[in-house]
């Protein structure tokens, strides 16, 4: 075996890759938004919502995470053409990251809704704090702060598989990649640069979301413990 | 003057299970109500009823005005008369002690940020942790815990307090903290029922001891009934109980 | 109104099949993998850890996509180019394996309590028996409903194989979408297959989890 490698093209390309990067981020980042709020309502409605809505939230949920990302984006990427609507590749593949998310986001936010103790918002009641605000309060906020290195994983895992979107031809990083090897046939030393860039990019994304919690979680700021 | 808390003939079951058959007792403006009793005599319960946690088969409870048996209760003006301090303190781990304390205050009462700041300290200083604001449950004994849960139902001024076995989970070095502060808060005049396994407490600060017993009150009068039981399972219960 | 014919389905169902076994390939391939590199974690020796860390946090930061890209391409170039799509997958896919169960299993290890190591330690027993006649037994029934939720994962993962043109299910559904384009009926039958076969998995993996729950209360 006498393969040599080449990086020289990242002289022309590099541009590039960063565009890539930057999409990347961004609609991971949409997606994170979306997909938490989705998340979280659902994670409320399954807890606590009519019989109807429960099973809805459940099924959705089932249904979400038993099968491929990729079956999921081509679904709705299709789904929209067929409904005749003309959207951008980035659109559909923020719809579909944020279903997905969403679906991931409610088991771990349940999981949390689910560990917070009777007596908790026995406490609130008795203070007096109306169904909103002792959900809000006490249930809700210190559920979310105990789940959120959970949720820190999957969001970084939802960044990773932003590569699938590549697939309904979003041009975000891999996508990029996959152009650029095919234009100047270095296709080990590009998979290569995409890998490290995405390595640095889920490190971006872990300290963004700890910066975030440092911000919101006073508590955790302060011990450094989770509750 | 009317009682504070009425009770009368309140009936209670879980399931098939009747754990209040017939309660029936009075807290005066001002008195200080210990509730004594076996595990399982339904204290818990007759307590969990005055503040409207369980729902009541038949009878009538009147507190501060409020008539608990009455569907249409409005829980919330309830609540604002009426404190409640369980055994499990159950402060809220991921807020601090200031924000445990100002977190009623500003939600029902709308006190503005620093107004509620204001009476955090005051009550924090009444029951003598001024210095631990800042801090997270997590981080106090359990005897200061406890405190600040009172801390925490004093802020919203109530009329009446309840206190469910406050010091059973607590070292008796750190039991004697915590009764000081329901001693000094029964001096300065608050109506209170109290849930207690202290006996020298209740004879020492309570005006009214009720003993109950398989669901029914046995026996009630002032703390000197403890010295001279006239029933027998009270008498039984003060012989071995402690 | 069905818009597969039976040649058409019964396509589908071959590329299910091919899941199922790159699933297992997967899986068994990560799991040997993913055991060593567990134990490399929990190792005596910093380097090793350390070794055994920057394996996970490489093969956790990137994405399956690229690491099937990379290993596709770099097998071509190391001069195999004629081996089957199913060597790229499988090694991708047990790489990427790997590294997730090797996260599961050190957890699952480090939940053994400290006790335990140090009593099989006063035993005498050496460092083999102590792994496989103490610490083992007790780390699977920890490890059991997690690994069964991971393959899930793979699952659903092998559904990636298709970018390198292995034909598995997603790939079998390109296919006959490209013959007849129907794509949303096509891949609504594709996804049932997938349900159909990460569902039970999950509830087993679910109830397991449960099981362990009321055990050890
Ligand atoms: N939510 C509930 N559901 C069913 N049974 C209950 C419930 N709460 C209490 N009980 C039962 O009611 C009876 C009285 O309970 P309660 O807690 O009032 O007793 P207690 O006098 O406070 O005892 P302790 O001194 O142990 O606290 C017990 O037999 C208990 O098992
Ligand atoms: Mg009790």
């Amino acid at each position: 075996m006498s393969y040599t490698f080449d990086f020289s093209f990242l002289w022309t390309y590099w541009p590039q890759f960063l565009a890539g990067a930057w999409l990347t981020l961004q609609l991971s980042a949409i997606s994170t938004v979306f997909g938490c709020i989705l998340g979280t309502l659902c994670a409320i409605g399954r807890a606590d919502g009519p019989r109807w809505l429960k099973w809805v939230i459940a099924s959705y949920v089932e249904i979400i995470r038993n099968t491929p990302f990729l079956i999921q984006i081509f679904l709705i990427y299709f789904g929209f053409a067929m409904a005749g609507l003309k959207v951008s590749a980035n659109f559909a593949a923020v719809a579909a990251l944020v279903i997905n998310i969403g679906a991931y986001t409610c088991e771990i936010v349940r999981a949390g809704l689910q560990s917070i103790h009777r007596s908790q918002v026995e406490a609130a009641t008795c203070l007096g704090l109306s169904q909103v605000q002792t959900y809000w309060h006490v249930i809700v906020r210190p559920a979310i702060e105990r789940v959120y290195p959970a949720l820190t994983s999957q969001y970084v895992l939802l960044m990773l598989a932003s590569s699938i979107t590549s697939q309904i031809s979003a041009e975000e990083l891999t996508a990029i990649a996959n152009r650029i090897q095919s234009e100047t046939f270095r296709a080990l030393e590009t998979y290569i640069v995409a890998g490290v860039i995405y390595i640095l990019l889920s490190f971006i994304v872990r300290a963004a979301f700890f910066l975030f919690g440092q911000l919101i979680f006073p508590r955790r700021r302060k011990l450094g413990t989770t509750i | 003057m009317s009682a504070v808390v009425s009770l009368r003939d309140v009936h209670k079951s879980f399931g098939a299970v009747e754990v209040l058959k017939g309660v029936t007792f009075d807290v005066g403006p001002g008195e200080v109500t210990a509730v004594i009793g076996a595990s399982g005599s339904g204290k818990s319960t007759a307590l969990r009823c005055v503040n409207a946690l369980e729902t009541i088969n038949s009878g009538e409870i009147t507190v501060c005005g409020h008539k608990i048996h009455d569907p249409a209760l409005d829980r919330r003006a309830l609540r604002r008369d009426v404190g409640i301090v369980f055994q499990s303190y159950n402060l809220f781990p991921h807020l601090t002690v200031e924000q445990n304390i100002m977190l009623a205050p500003r939600s029902v009462k709308k006190l503005s940020k620093s107004d509620a700041r204001a009476l955090a300290h005051e009550v924090l200083e009444k029951v003598g942790l001024a210095d631990k604001a800042e801090s997270y449950p997590e981080q106090l004994s359990g005897g200061q815990a406890q405190r600040v849960a009172i801390a925490r139902s004093l802020a919203m001024k109530p009329k009446l307090m309840l206190f469910d076995e406050v010091t059973s989970a607590l070292d008796p070095q750190l039991t004697g903290e915590v009764l000081r502060v329901m001693e000094d808060l029964a001096r300065g005049g608050m109506s209170m029922v109290l849930v207690t396994h202290e006996m020298a407490f209740a004879r020492r600060v309570a005006n009214k001891v009720v003993f109950m017993h398989k669901g029914k009150v046995q026996e009630e009068g002032p703390g000197a009934m403890l010295e001279n039981p006239q029933s027998q399972e009270l008498r039984a219960f003060l012989s071995n109980g402690l | 109104m069905m818009p597969l014919n039976l040649a058409q389905f019964e396509y589908l169902a071959h590329g299910a099949l091919w899941t199922v076994g790159l699933s297992l390939i997967a899986f068994v391939g990560g799991s040997v993998l993913g055991f060593i590199v567990a134990l490399g974690r929990i190792s005596t020796n910093r380097l090793i850890r350390l070794a055994a860390a920057t394996w996970i946090q490489i093969i956790q930061g990137t994405p399956l996509l690229v690491l099937l890209f990379l290993l596709y391409f770099g097998i071509a170039i190391l001069g195999f180019d004629k081996l089957p799509a199913i060597i790229s997958a499988g090694a991708a896919l047990t790489v990427y394996s790997s590294a997730f169960l090797a996260e599961i299993w050190r957890g699952c290890l480090q939940s053994v309590p400290k006790t335990q190591w140090e009593a099989a330690d006063c035993l005498g027993l050496n460092r083999f028996q102590r792994m496989f006649q103490v610490i083992l037994p007790q780390a699977l029934k920890i490890a059991t409903p997690p690994t069964v939720g991971f393959l899930v994962q793979i699952i659903k993962n092998t559904s990636l194989a298709s970018v390198i043109g292995f034909i598995e299910l997603a790939q079998a559904g390109k296919v006959v979408n490209n013959a007849i384009f129907e794509p949303l009926p096509i891949f609504l039958i594709v996804a049932c297959f997938y349900f159909a076969m990460c569902f039970p998995l999950s509830m087993w993996s679910r109830s397991l989890e449960r099981k362990l729950h009321v055990g050890s209360r």
